[in-house]
C-alpha cells in the first residue's frame, strides 16, 4: 500500500487537534467556575469556598498543563504539514493567531503562575483578580481562534490574488457569517463541559459524604447552571445549523443524510448512509421534521448532497453518525438536568443515589459530545480547506513525503498517549484525595512519607524539639 | 505608509521575541539539561520550583515567534517548517515531556525518576533541536519558488549537529547561572562548581563554530574578512560577557553572573544577524521577499504596539511576586 501523505496529515492534524481540544474545552468552562469560587470566597469569607477552589485549581493545573503542551503543536502543525495553505492564508490566519498569542497566552499563563503559586504571596484579592485574568484570557483566546476557524468555513472580507488571500475588510472577515454562532456554541459548550465534570465529581464526593457541606454548594450551582444552559444549547445549535444551510447546504445535508433537493424532508433516526450509491439504507424517520427545523415549515424546501459532485462531498457516514451522537447527547443532558429540578424541588438532589451515580457515569459524554460536533462541522467541509477556495490537497506540503507523516503520526500517537494515560492517572488520584481533611489525604510526595508518629493528629507534645521556652 | 518600512519594524519585533524565548525558556531547558547531573533530590525540588511559576509564560514567546513569523514573515514559517520537520516534530515532543513533567513530578511517588528522565531528555532535546534549526539557517535551505524541495533530512548536517550540542551547553550555563541566582547552600554551591565549566564548553564550541561557518557560508566569509571591520565588536563583547561571568563566580557574586550570560548571548545573536542581514530563508530571500502582505503587517502592528509592553509590564510583575530564593522543602501549591 502507498503512504498518502494527504490521508495520513489529516489522520495526524484530526488526532493532535482533536486530543488538544478536549482540555480547553473543558479549561474554560472551569477557569470561570474557580473565578466565581475566589470571588464568592472573597466576598462571604465562608472557608467551604475556598475549600472548592483550592482542590479545583489543582484539577485545572494538571488540565490546562496538558493543553498548553498540546497547544503548542497545533501553532506548529499549519508549517510542517500545511504549508502552502499557511502560505496563501498568512495575511488573514498569522494576525489572528498571533492577536490570540499576545492578547490570550500570555495573560493566561502569567496569571496562572500566580494563580498556582501566589497563594499566600500576594493578597487576596490579587490573587481573586489573577483568577479572573485566566478566566478572561481563556475567552480571549476562544474568540480569536474561533474566529479563525469560522473563516476557514464562510470565508469572507479577503481576495484570492495569485494562490494567496488578501483581506479587503478586516471587520468582515473576523466576524464572518458563521462565526457568531459557532462561539456562541463553543462558549456554552465549555460551561456544559465544566458544569457536568463539577458536578459529576462533587455527587462523587457527596456519595463518600466527604465535606458535604461544600459540595452541596457546588452541586447545587452546578445543576441551576445547567437547567439553564443544556436547553439553551438546543436553540443555539438550531440557529447554527440554520446559519449552515445558508452557507454549507452539503454539510447540512449530509448532517441530515439527505441526498436528492426535495421538500417535507423527514428527520432520520437511523440510517446507514452509501456514499458509492448516493443513497440510504435501512432509514427510519419521522415525516417532515427535517423540513420543520431546518426551514421553520414542514414542507420547506432543502438542498440534497447531491447538488455537489460526487468528489466534492463530504464523508456522508462519518457526519451523519457524528451529528447524531452529539445531538443524543445534548438530549440527555436536557434530561438530566430536568431531573435535577424535579428531585430539587423533592429535596432530593444530595441523597438520591441513583441520580448521583449518573451524574458520576456521564461525566466523559460532554467530551464527546464536543468531539462529535467538531467532527461534523470539520468532516462536513471537507475536501474544501477553505470552504469553496482551496482544497485539503491544495494546502499540503509539497516536500511532505508518506514515511514521513506516518513518522511523526505514530511518534505523536505515543506521546499522547504516554502523557493522556498519565494525566488521567494523576487526576483520578487528585479526585481521590480531594476535599479531605489534612490528615486522612493519601501523601503524593516523597518528602512526606516519613513514618507518621501514631499521635501526631492529636498535636501532643510528643516531639523532640519541644518548644525551649515552655519546658 | 511609505514613512515607514512595515517590513524593518516586523524584523525588529520577532527579533526581539526570539530573543526573549532563547533568554527565558533558555534557563528553564538549563535547569532540565542539568537536572542528572544535580547534587541530590533536594536540589531537583529548588530546581524545579525556581521555574514552577514561570515556565509556561517564558514558553510562550515560542508561540508567539511561530505565530508572528506566520504573520510577518509567512516564507519564513512555510519554508523552515517543513525544511525541519523531523526536527520540529523532536522539538515539540520534547517540549510536551519537559512541560507536564512539572505537574506530573511532584504529584507521582513511585514514578518521580521516570518525570525527572521526562524532565531532562524532554529539556535536552528541545535544546538540542533548537540549536540544530540555527545550524540549518546559517548552511541554508534548497528552495524553489518560494517552496522548500529538499529532503525530511537535509538539516541533519556534522555542523548543526554541533550548533545543537552548543545550544544545549549554552541553555546550561544560563539554567546554572539562573540557579546561582535563585537557590543557596549546597545547591548554589554546586551552581558556582559547574558554571565555569560550563563556561569553557560553551566558549569551546562558539569558537569551533564560529571558525567552521565562513567556510560554509560565502556571505558570511565576505562580511568577517571584508570591509565591515566594525562587526568585530560583537564577538569581542561576548568574551568581555565571558570574562565577567567567570569573575563573579569567582567572587560570588549572586546576580552578575546570570546578567552576564545573557550578554554572551545578546552578542552572539546579534553576531548572528549581521552575518545574514537582511537575509532570512537563505541562500536567496531578504525580509522583504518574505513579507506578508502590508495591510496585514499594518493591522498586527497596531494592536502589538499597545500589547505587548503591557505583556512585559505583567511579566516583569510576576517575576517580581516570584522572587528571592527558593528554599528546600518549600511548598508546592
Amino acid at each position: 500500500m502507498e503512504l498518502d501523505p494527504l490521508v495520513l496529515s489529516r489522520l495526524q492534524f484530526a488526532f493532535v487537534v482533536s486530543f488538544h481540544a478536549i482540555f480547553p474545552v473543558f479549561t474554560i468552562g472551569l477557569a470561570s467556575y474557580i473565578a466565581l469560587l475566589h470571588g464568592l470566597f472573597f466576598k462571604t469569607q465562608n472557608p467551604a469556598w475556598d475549600r472548592l477552589s483550592l482542590f479545583w485549581t489543582k484539577v485545572f493545573a494538571v488540565v490546562f498543563g496538558m493543553g498548553v503542551v498540546s497547544g503548542i503543536v497545533m501553532s506548529f502543525q499549519f508549517g510542517t504539514n500545511w504549508s502552502n495553505f499557511s502560505q496563501a492564508s498568512s495575511n488573514f490566519l498569522g494576525p489572528m493567531l498571533s492577536y490570540e498569542v499576545v492578547t490570550a497566552f500570555f495573560l493566561e499563563a502569567a496569571f496562572l503562575g500566580v494563580l498556582l503559586f501566589g497563594r499566600g504571596k500576594v493578597p487576596q484579592g490579587v490573587h481573586l483578580f489573577a483568577a479572573i485574568m485566566v478566566a478572561v484570557g481563556t475567552f480571549i483566546s476562544s474568540f480569536w481562534i474561533l474566529s479563525a476557524n469560522s473563516w476557514l468555513h464562510t470565508p469572507a472580507g479577503v481576495e484570492l490574488i495569485d494562490s494567496s488571500f488578501h483581506v479587503t475588510s478586516w471587520s468582515e472577515a473576523i466576524f464572518n457569517p458563521s462565526f457568531p454562532y459557532r462561539f456562541m456554541h463553543m462558549a456554552v459548550a465549555s460551561f456544559l463541559t465544566g458544569g457536568f465534570v463539577v458536578a459529576g465529581v462533587s455527587a462523587w464526593f457527596l456519595l463518600r459524604d466527604r465535606d458535604p457541606e461544600a459540595n452541596r454548594r457546588a452541586l447545587s450551582m452546578c445543576l441551576w447552571l445547567l437547567l439553564f444552559l443544556a436547553p439553551t444549547q438546543a436553540v443555539i445549535g438550531d440557529f447554527h445549523g440554520i446559519n449552515t444551510l445558508e452557507h454549507q447546504p452539503t454539510k447540512v445535508a449530509a448532517m441530515e443524510g439527505h441526498w436528492e433537493t426535495s421538500t417535507n424532508v423527514p428527520l432520520l433516526l437511523f440510517a446507514i448512509p452509501d456514499q458509492e450509491a448516493q443513497t440510504n439504507h435501512f432509514e427510519i424517520g419521522i415525516p417532515s421534521l427535517a423540513s420543520l427545523i431546518l426551514t421553520h415549515s414542514p414542507d420547506g424546501e432543502v438542498p440534497g448532497i447531491t447538488e455537489a459532485a460526487p468528489d466534492e462531498q463530504p464523508p456522508v457516514l462519518i457526519v451523519f453518525w457524528a451529528f447524531r451522537a452529539m445531538v443524543g447527547i445534548g438530549l440527555l443532558m436536557i434530561a438530566i438536568s430536568l431531573t435535577g429540578l424535579v428531585l430539587r424541588r423533592k429535596g432530593r438532589i444530595y441523597n438520591q443515589r441513583l441520580f448521583l451515580k449518573a451524574l458520576v457515569a456521564i461525566i466523559p459524554l460532554p467530551f464527546a459530545a464536543v468531539l462529535a460536533g467538531w467532527i461534523v462541522t470539520e468532516s462536513g467541509r471537507s475536501p474544501w480547506l477553505v470552504y469553496g477556495m482551496m482544497t485539503h490537497a491544495e494546502g499540503l506540503t509539497p516536500s511532505l513525503t508518506g514515511p514521513m507523516a506516518l513518522f511523526t503520526l505514530i511518534g505523536y500517537a505515543l506521546v499522547y498517549g504516554v502523557v493522556f494515560y498519565a494525566g488521567v492517572y494523576y487526576l483520578t488520584r487528585v479526585v481521590r484525595n480531594g476535599m479531605l481533611p489534612e490528615e486522612e489525604r493519601e501523601t503524593t510526595d516523597d518528602n512526606f512519607k516519613r513514618p507518621m508518629r501514631p499521635l501526631s493528629a492529636a498535636h501532643t507534645p510528643f516531639d523532640d524539639d519541644v518548644d525551649p521556652v515552655r519546658s | 505608509m511609505e514613512m515607514f518600512d512595515l517590513t524593518l519594524i516586523w524584523a525588529f519585533i520577532i527579533g526581539f521575541g526570539i530573543m526573549m524565548y532563547v533568554l527565558m525558556d533558555g534557563f528553564d531547558l538549563g535547569l532540565g539539561i542539568l537536572y542528572p547531573f544535580a547534587p541530590d533530590e533536594d536540589a531537583r525540588d529548588v530546581m524545579m520550583n525556581s521555574v514552577a511559576p514561570i515556565w509556561d509564560g517564558n514558553e510562550t514567546w515560542l508561540v508567539l515567534g511561530g505565530a508572528g513569523l506566520l504573520g510577518a514573515f509567512p516564507l519564513v514559517y512555510s519554508v523552515f517548517l517543513p525544511a525541519l520537520y523531523i526536527g520540529v516534530f523532536l522539538m515539540l515532543a520534547g517540549l510536551i515531556f519537559r512541560g507536564v513533567a512539572f505537574e506530573f513530578r511532584f504529584k507521582s511517588r513511585r514514578n518521580r525518576r521516570w518525570w525527572n528522565r521526562a524532565f531532562c531528555w524532554g529539556s535536552a532535546v528541545a535544546a538540542f533541536a533548537q540549536g540544530a534549526v540555527v545550524g540549518a539557517y546559517i548552511q541554508g535551505f534548497p528552495v524553489e519558488d518560494f517552496v522548500y524541495v529538499g529532503g525530511a533530512f537535509d538539516w541533519l548536517t556534522p555542523f548543526s549537529v554541533l550548533t545543537g550540542l552548543g545550544l544545549m551547553a549554552g541553555y546550561a550555563l544560563l539554567g546554572a547561572t539562573w540557579l546561582i541566582l535563585k537557590s543557596e547552600g549546597h545547591v548554589q554551591d554546586w551552581a558556582y562548581k559547574i558554571t565555569p565549566l560550563l563556561l569553557a564548553l560553551v566558549l569551546f564550541v562558539f569558537a569551533v563554530i564560529s571558525l567552521w561557518t565562513p567556510f560554509i557560508n560565502p556571505l558570511v566569509r565576505e562580511r568577517w574578512f571584508g570591509n565591515m571591520q566594525l562587526i568585530w565588536i560583537f564577538p569581542f563583547l561576548a568574551l568581555a560577557c565571558s570574562f565577567l561571568v567567570y569573575r563573579s563566580v569567582q567572587k560570588r557574586r549572586e546576580s552578575v553572573p546570570f546578567l552576564a550570560t545573557i550578554g554572551i548571548y545578546v552578542f552572539t545573536y546579534l553576531g548572528l544577524i549581521v552575518s545574514k542581514w537582511p537575509v532570512i530563508v537563505p541562500p536567496n530571500y531578504t525580509l522583504w521577499d518574505a513579507a506578508s502582505a502590508p495591510e496585514s503587517q499594518l493591522f498586527l502592528l497596531v494592536g502589538m504596539v499597545f500589547v505587548i509592553p503591557i505583556i512585559l509590564a505583567y511579566t516583569a510583575w510576576t517575576y517580581w511576586v516570584f522572587r528571592g530564593k527558593v528554599r528546600v522543602g518549600e511548598g508546592y501549591h
